[in-house]
């Protein structure tokens, strides 16, 4: 080998914001606070998730979806009338840029469910896949199925998010350069969350790029899981069909299983993905232990295994999360209603300059933050 | 003094600044808005260099450092103090994870908490003894596979329920010590470390030390060692000499 190459100092950069007043705010903010950490990514992929910035359609699931061609387009389009009436179809909103290149169709939906559709598909479905004797989970259940049959059977298409008054931008680029191509500082959202990828394992692809998501849950992930294939084969059980090549998908999946379907509260949730050591376990006091002991066996399957800092929006909330033994950083921000998670305290001080407090978060303790009691997003 | 205004220099710029003002005989550095800027004083190498930083200085601060000071009037991050061989770094905040990683000489101090594996892997040789003081808590793997060094954790102004330090503690630890101002839950020891009473070896190695660093920040001297101190020093030197040979 000839010459000297540059270093590169990558480690994947995570970012999350959110207004406890549900307060909209320009993505200007989050763009800013993920260009700080720049050298964490290589430009192989950026994204964003914006949570409050469709309220002119805040009840319809905004479906944003990639396209590499247009027979990709006509046959998701026809997919989605079937079942959906789509009330606004629109290519998304983009700026040439001149480092994001080889971009794909870039198109959102706003849809709602046919009414019957519902109730025909849960009569027909195997019960424990997408049966809920809740409607609206209903609902969501077969909106999970719609996005799992687009990325499994349309080529060539892919579904970037599906959930109400939310939506992602993500692509192959440096974030802060997929920010300006899509324009995210044009958007208001109460929340936003974004990544900067250094892929490892995986290719870097449009639909590769974090935040990763189903209904309104994105994720963005800094790490590797490396107990994917048990978590993928575990989700297969139960209709999630990973399609994206990248770890971070299953994460997005267990979520909505777990806390929608399942009931577990998120901090449950959080236990049974980021367990303890079984010898922390028997140290704790009855009935905890018991409690703890139960979702270790019973999702087994669904722990992460592997370093991970993790970020999760939802409608209403963030969580922030490390690996049990906290292989990559987690710090937390606040100023006064707003709350910050980022990879590293500067990237909070860039556009929070003086916090009320700056901490970091213990390994495999999740930081669960909401909007203040009674506001609505 | 050369005072820098680092708003938006990126770090390349910053320290190749830096670098090149301290080979033209600039010993007294004043860096304003930083913010995130990796590898600050990395590899400087000259001992009478004296640098401020205003701001959240990034990653790998002082990593291969070779004599200078820095003071931090501000939190830190990750990684300070990397392979660095002598000199001092000063946090007027807390700081991150993996401090002092292979820190082989020089003194580190932090006034307030720091984060998981910090020291690990600090090592000495001769005179050469890094020394790493927190005035705050620690996270888990504090010492890990240290194998020198003397590293300080003090509890200061710790709130009630919180450890003073984190599980793994001193785990495939082999060599130098950690002073502990507190108690030591034994289920968080490492494997190969034990808990001893300081005596006065003990204390004319830290006192000097701790000395310096409560006239950092300001703390009391006698306060502060009219805490309950305790060691932990590695029962065996070569854990695995006979990994090979028996």
């Amino acid at each position: 080998m000839k010459g000297t190459f540059p270093r590169i100092p990558s480690g994947c950069s995570i970012t999350g914001i959110l207004n406890k007043k549900a307060k909209r705010f320009s993505g200007a903010d989050v763009i800013r606070s993920i260009r700080l950490m720049h050298d964490r990514s290589n430009g192989l992929g950026g994204g964003f998730a914006g949570y409050g910035i469709y309220p002119q359609y805040k009840d319809h699931y905004a479906f944003h979806l990639l396209y590499t061609n247009e027979a990709s387009q006509h046959d998701t389009e026809y997919f989605l009338e079937k079942n959906f009436v789509i009330d606004r179809c629109e290519p998304i909103p983009t700026r040439p840029h001149p480092r994001i290149t080889d971009t794909p169709m870039l198109w959102r939906y706003f849809l709602r469910v046919k009414p019957y559709v519902v109730e025909q598909f849960s009569s027909s479905h195997n019960r424990e896949l997408v049966k809920s004797a809740d409607e609206a989970d209903a609902e969501k259940n077969f909106v999970v199925s719609q996005v799992m049959e687009i990325n499994q059977k349309i080529g060539g298409a892919f579904v970037a998010s599906s959930g109400k008054n939310m939506g992602v931008f993500k692509g192959v680029g440096f974030p802060e350069d997929i920010g300006e191509f899509y324009r995210v500082e044009e958007y208001e959202g109460y929340m936003w969350t974004s990544h900067g990828r250094f892929p490892t394992n995986t290719p870097g692809w449009w639909g590769g790029a974090h935040p990763f998501t189903i209904l309104d849950w994105s994720v963005v992930h800094n790490g590797e899981i490396s107990s994917y294939g048990i978590n993928r084969r575990y989700l297969e059980a139960f209709g999630y069909h990973c399609t994206l090549q990248t770890d971070t998908e299953v994460i997005a999946y267990l979520f909505d299983l777990l806390h929608r379907r399942q009931g577990l509260s998120l901090e449950n949730t959080c236990l049974a993905l980021a367990a303890p050591f079984w010898k922390e376990i028997d140290r704790y006091p009855e009935p905890k232990r018991e409690a703890v002991t139960a979702i270790r066996q019973v999702y087994g399957s669904a722990m992460l295994n592997g370093p991970f800092s993790l970020v999760v929006g939802f409608t209403g909330g963030m969580i922030g999360i490390t690996d049990r033994i906290k292989l990559r950083p987690l710090v937390c921000g606040q100023k006064d209603e707003v709350v910050y998670l980022s990879s590293e305290e500067s990237a909070i001080r860039e556009i929070c300059p003086a916090p009320d407090r700056v901490w970091t978060i213990r390994a495999g303790e999740p930081i669960i933050v909401k909007l203040e009691e009674g506001v609505q997003p | 003094m050369e005072r820098i205004d680092s708003q938006g220099l990126h770090y390349h710029e910053l320290n190749e600044l830096i670098k090149r003002l301290a080979e033209e005989g600039v010993r007294e550095f004043q860096l304003d808005n930083v913010n995130g800027q990796r590898y600050l004083g990395t590899g400087l190498a000259y001992p009478d260099i004296k640098m401020v930083v205003n701001g959240v200085p990034g990653n790998d601060l002082a990593s291969f450092m070779n004599g200078p000071e820095i003071t931090i009037n501000d939190n830190a991050q990750d990684a300070i103090g990397n392979t660095m061989n002598a000199g001092q770094v000063t946090v007027h905040g807390h700081a991150g994870d993996v401090l002092g990683y292979g820190m082989r000489g020089g003194r580190l101090f932090i006034k307030g908490s720091v984060g998981y594996r910090v020291g690990i892997h600090m090592k000495e040789y001769k005179k050469q003894v890094p020394v790493l003081i927190a005035g705050g808590t620690a996270g888990d793997f504090l010492g890990e596979y240290m194998a020198g060094g003397v590293l300080v954790l003090l509890g200061l102004e710790r709130q009630p329920g919180v450890p003073l330090a984190g599980d793994y503690l001193g785990t495939g630890m082999h060599g130098g010590v950690i002073y502990l101002r507190g108690e030591v839950d034994p289920f968080t020891l490492g494997k190969e470390v034990s808990v001893f009473d300081l005596d006065e070896a003990d204390w004319s190695l830290l006192g000097p030390h701790l000395q310096d660093f409560c006239a950092a920040f300001g703390f009391n001297y006698d306060e502060v060692c009219a805490g309950k101190f305790c060691k932990l020093i590695p029962v065996s030197n070569r854990p695995y000499g006979r990994l090979y040979c028996s």
